[in-house]
Formats: structure tokens, C-alpha cells, sequence
């Protein structure tokens, strides 16, 4: 479905500042899989998805998905079969629009954008549906702007918006990690929902090992930009994920989850 | 009084097309677009060009629009091709239109008393008001489209923009073209009021675009359903008469530079010093979306 080959990317070549973050670095992922992506902070998690979105432009390696190189596609050009829920609230939403006047331009998703009015009052009550589903009581705050909502309020919209068009691939950065205990595991559940309906291949990037391990096919982890461990879910615990974290000297050592 | 008035009204009126202008830039796209200082008299110049040129005042007008549009095109292209900071790239549109502005006729002052206008035969105020209201209506119109609103969403988050599948690029062209056209158009509009076309018009009118915006946002505070067309206009208005105002009680019209700025540093301090009272309207706010 997606490869990721060779794939060398350096920030700041030839300046005090370079870090190298890929070296030949090579991933697959499986059509119709939910791939977990663990790995301490500052790894590489959301460079390798700015790469695969582009975002941001690689030194070498190829992007290939669906048997496509899709290197010479602009960021926008691949949001057509990528969506994408960044690890900041605000990134997937436009804040002085109000929550039905995103929604409406997430429904149109890489469709035209024309003259014409966006507000289509006949499909309100389908969005407060869509909405409902999140128990956020979005569905009651259509025409609140969305600077108004909290994080996590965001992040849940930013889910919603990202999956409008059923993309092909779906990238979630840390998607549940500004919600509320309740709200994280609501938005886990739809998020798994709509992957298997609609049969998403996704990579989730998470530091939640417990979430990691129940909603994902597959666990991949990063370090020093190569992948240290690559398992199914099913034939990993919790404990042995956590005790490789303490083992790899990741910055302070990791108690079990909560 | 009354003729201050008035004069103050129908200027107003024309500086809420310029206002309009710098709101598309500097309010929805957050974009500090100075190429404004060139494009106000290079509306002014155009129209001149043009009437001289046998085309009638509403041609002119109009093609002042039209043209003006060129220079947003210029500003996207030092900006987003070659990579030009945006200030910069305004400051520099500015500077090459200050040459041509001066080329268009071949002089610094062109009179337009030989030439009628779009004033011609009506009460200006009356054309100024049909005018205005015009491009209102179509400006309010357009940023209901979905083209609007994408335009709307680059200025608040090209992320967003690009994962719709769009280059907001394209958006900040579109923002930048029909800003330039308004501004352009304002000076048209400006030249005809004034008789002539001049070459300093166009100095510290951003600070009238810029002062109008936030007059008009500080005056409706509270009317956070007005739209952005309607603050635009309402801040030129009051602003314009407030300067009027200074100039009755005395001050040279050469003051009004300083005037102009000094009543913005005034609106903007206002602003810093009531944070209780911005505040207050926030959360009004909130807790009626909650209501309803
Ligand atoms: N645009 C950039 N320029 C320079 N360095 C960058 C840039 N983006 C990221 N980095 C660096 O690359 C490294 C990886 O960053 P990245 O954001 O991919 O980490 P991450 O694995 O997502 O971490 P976290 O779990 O904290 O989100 C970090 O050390 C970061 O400082
Ligand atoms: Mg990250």
C-alpha cells in the first residue's frame, strides 16, 4: 500500500544545527491496517509524516503509494488520497470559522471550489449528525467559531474534517493525546470505526502503549531514525512495549500506563 | 457644519472603498500589503489616463479597478515567486508604481476639471452611497462562496487550505488582486471628488485603511455578527469624520498626516488599556452560542 524506500532527510545540512533524522531508512505498510507508531519524543514521527503528506521534501528516497511515486505531488495534490489529524489542535481547523462552515469546506474536499454559496442548509442536519457522534455537544454549536473550542474540542473536529473524503491513508499524530480520559477513548473508538467501515489504512502515531497495542493491527517503533521493533499487536504485552522504552535510555523511564 | 459634514460623509464614503480593500489583506489574508500607498494613486493616475484617453467616467472608473488588480498580481509574484517578505514586497509594488504613476500622464499633478465625472449631474453623496453599497454587497457575497471562504481559511491556516486539496497560493492572489482593484478603484473614485490627480495622495493612506479597520472593529465591538465589510465601512466614516473635525477646530490640513496617526495610536491604545472589556465581549459571546 505504502512505501517508504530508502528515504535519507537531514535538517539543516552543512550548518552546525544538521540533524539527521532518516538514514536509508525503509517502511511498508499493509493496505487496510492500522499501524501503530511508537517512539520517544523528537525520533522523527512527524517529520516521517510531513514527508509522506509533503509537507516537507526528503533528500532521497521514494514515496510510493499504491504502486505510485508520489514524489512529485504537492502537499495539496496528495490530499486527495492522504488525510492527515496533526499533533497540533489548530492545524486541522480554521479558527475564525465557525464549526458548520468547516465542516462544509471538509465536504468538499478536493472537490471544485466554485462561486457558489458554501452553507447548504439541506445537509445542517447530516453535519449535527456526524457531529453527535462525538458527545462533544458540538452538534448544539454550529455557528460558535472555532477559536472558541477547547484543544481537544479541535483535535475531535480536526478527526472529524481529516476523514470527510475517506482517504486512502490516514495519518493521525498523536490525534486522542489533548482529549479527556472519556473524550480519548469516545474519539478511539470512532476513529476505529470509521477506519474498518470504510477500511482506512492508517498509521497512528501515539505515546499511549495501551491504546497503541487495542487499536492497532501492528506496532512499529522508531529510534535514532531507524524502526527497532515491528510486531503485530496481538503477539506483544504492554509491559514488554514499556520495558523496551525504559531499556532504550528514552530521556526519563516510563512507569506503567494509567 | 453641514458642509463638513457632508464633505466628511462622501469622503468617508470613498476611503470605505480603500478600507474594504485593506481588510481583504491586512484583516482576512494577514497579509501587510503597503503596495496600497502606490495602488490608491495609481487608481487616481489611471483614471486621468483613461478619461483623457475619450473612455467615460464609469469606463475609467471601472478599468481603474481593473487594472489596479495588476498590482496585487505584481506584490503575489515578489512575494510567493521570488520569495520577497511581504512588507517588503508591498513597499517595493509601491515604489515601481510611484514611477509609473508619474509616467501614466507624465506629470505629478493632472487637473480633472476639463473632464466630467461619475459625479456629473448627481448628488455625489448619492453615487458614493450606490457605489459603496455596490461593492459591499458583492464583496459579502463573494466571501459566502466556497471560493470566499477558502480565501478566509488561508488567512487563518494554509495548513487546512492544502489538506483540502487547494494551493492557497492561489487564494492570496485572489485576495491581493481584488484588494489592489478596491484600492485602485478608491483612488479613481478619489481623483474625481478631488479634481485632480496628485502624486502624494497616495503617502500614509495605509494608515487611513489601517485606522479605519480598527475604529470600525473598536466602535462594533460588541456586534460581533457585523460583518467585516460593514465595520470597514462604519470605521472609515467615523474616522474620516473625527479628522474633519480636527481640521474645523482649527488644524492645517497638512496636520492630518499626524492627526491620522495619532487617532490610530488612540484606537489602538484603547484596545491594549480594556482588556476587561474585550474580555466581556468573548465571553458574551460564548455564553450565547451556548443559548441558542
Ligand atoms: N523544520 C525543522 N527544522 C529543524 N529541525 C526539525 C524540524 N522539524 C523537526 N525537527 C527536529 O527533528 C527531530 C524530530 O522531530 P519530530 O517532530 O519528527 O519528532 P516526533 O517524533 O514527532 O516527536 P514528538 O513525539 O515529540 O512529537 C526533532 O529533534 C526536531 O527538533
Ligand atoms: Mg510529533
Amino acid at each position: 500500500m505504502l512505501n517508504v524506500r530508502n528515504l535519507s532527510k537531514t535538517f539543516n545540512p552543512g550548518t552546525n544545527y544538521e540533524l539527521r533524522i532518516f538514514n536509508e531508512f525503509n517502511l511498508h505498510i499493509n493496505k487496510g491496517e492500522c499501524t501503530g507508531i511508537l517512539g520517544a519524543n523528537g525520533c522523527g514521527k512527524t517529520t516521517l509524516f510531513n514527508i509522506i503528506s509533503g509537507a516537507i521534501r526528503q533528500e532521497k528516497g521514494l514515496i510510493i503509494l499504491n504502486g505510485k511515486n508520489i514524489d512529485n505531488l504537492k502537499e495539496n495534490e496528495r490530499a486527495r488520497f492522504i488525510g492527515r489529524v496533526h499533533q497540533n489542535p489548530s492545524a486541522g481547523v480554521s479558527p475564525s470559522l465557525t464549526i458548520l462552515e468547516n465542516i462544509s469546506l471538509s465536504d468538499k474536499k478536493c472537490q471544485k471550489f466554485t462561486l457558489r454559496k458554501l452553507i447548504n442548509k439541506h445537509k445542517t442536519e447530516a453535519y449535527k449528525e456526524i457531529l453527535s457522534t462525538l458527545d462533544l455537544g458540538l452538534e448544539n454549536k454550529l455557528n460558535t467559531e472555532v477559536k472558541y473550542l477547547s484543544g481537544g474540542q479541535r483535535q475531535s473536529l480536526s478527526l472529524l474534517m481529516a476523514t470527510m473524503n475517506k482517504p486512502e491513508l490516514l495519518l493521525l499524530d498523536e490525534h486522542t493525546a489533548a482529549l479527556d480520559p472519556k473524550t480519548s477513548r469516545l474519539v478511539m473508538e470512532k476513529t476505529q470505526e470509521l477506519i474498518k467501515t470504510h477500511s482506512i489504512t492508517t498509521m497512528m502515531i501515539s505515546h499511549n502503549v495501551r491504546d497503541a497495542l487495542k487499536y492497532s493491527d501492528r506496532i512499529i517503533m522508531l529510534d535514532k531514525g531507524e524502526i527497532i521493533l515491528d510486531v503485530r499487536s496481538s503477539q506483544i504485552t504492554e509491559k514488554e512495549l514499556l520495558s523496551i522504552y525504559n531499556s532504550r535510555n528514552y530521556g526519563s523511564p516510563l512507569s506503567e500506563a494509567v | 457644519m453641514n458642509t463638513l459634514i457632508l464633505t466628511s460623509i462622501e469622503q468617508g464614503l470613498i476611503f470605505s472603498v480603500l478600507a474594504i480593500g485593506v481588510t481583504i489583506t491586512f484583516k482576512i489574508l494577514d497579509f501587510a500589503d503597503m503596495s496600497v500607498e502606490g495602488t490608491f494613486p495609481f487608481g487616481a493616475f489611471l483614471f486621468a489616463k483613461l478619461i483623457s484617453g475619450g473612455f467615460t467616467p464609469l469606463t475609467s472608473t471601472l478599468l481603474s479597478f481593473v487594472f489596479g488588480t495588476l498590482a496585487g498580481l505584481l506584490t503575489y509574484t515578489l512575494n510567493i515567486k521570488l520569495k520577497i517578505k511581504a512588507l517588503l514586497s508591498g513597499i517595493l509594488t509601491a515604489t515601481i508604481l510611484y514611477t509609473i504613476n508619474l509616467r501614466l500622464n507624465g506629470k505629478s499633478n493632472v487637473g480633472l476639471f476639463s473632464y466630467s465625472s461619475i459625479y456629473e449631474g448627481f448628488e455625489p453623496v448619492i453615487i458614493l452611497i450606490l457605489m459603496v453599497f455596490g461593492v459591499k454587497i458583492l464583496m459579502d457575497t463573494f466571501l459566502k462562496t466556497e471560493v470566499g471562504y477558502l480565501l478566509i481559511a488561508t488567512g487563518d491556516n494554509e495548513t487546512l487550505v492544502k489538506s483540502l486539496g487547494e494551493d492557497s497560493n492561489k487564494y492570496k492572489l485572489i485576495g491581493l488582486m481584488i484588494s489592489n482593484g478596491l484600492v485602485a478603484l478608491s483612488g479613481a473614485l478619489m481623483a474625481q471628488y478631488q479634481g485632480f490627480a496628485e502624486i502624494t495622495m497616495g503617502t500614509g493612506i495605509i494608515v487611513v485603511g489601517i485606522a479605519s479597520i480598527i475604529v470600525g472593529d473598536t466602535v462594533l465591538r460588541k456586534q460581533r455578527f457585523l460583518k467585516l465589510t460593514t465595520r470597514a465601512i462604519t470605521g472609515a466614516l467615523i474616522y474620516k469624520f473625527i479628522g474633519a473635525l480636527a481640521i474645523d477646530l482649527g488644524l492645517a490640513p497638512t496636520d492630518l498626516k499626524a492627526i491620522n496617526a495619532i487617532i490610530v495610536i488612540m484606537f489602538l491604545s484603547y484596545n491594549t488599556f480594556n482588556p476587561i472589556k474585550m474580555k466581556k465581549a468573548d465571553e458574551l459571546k460564548v455564553v450565547e452560542e451556548v443559548k441558542c
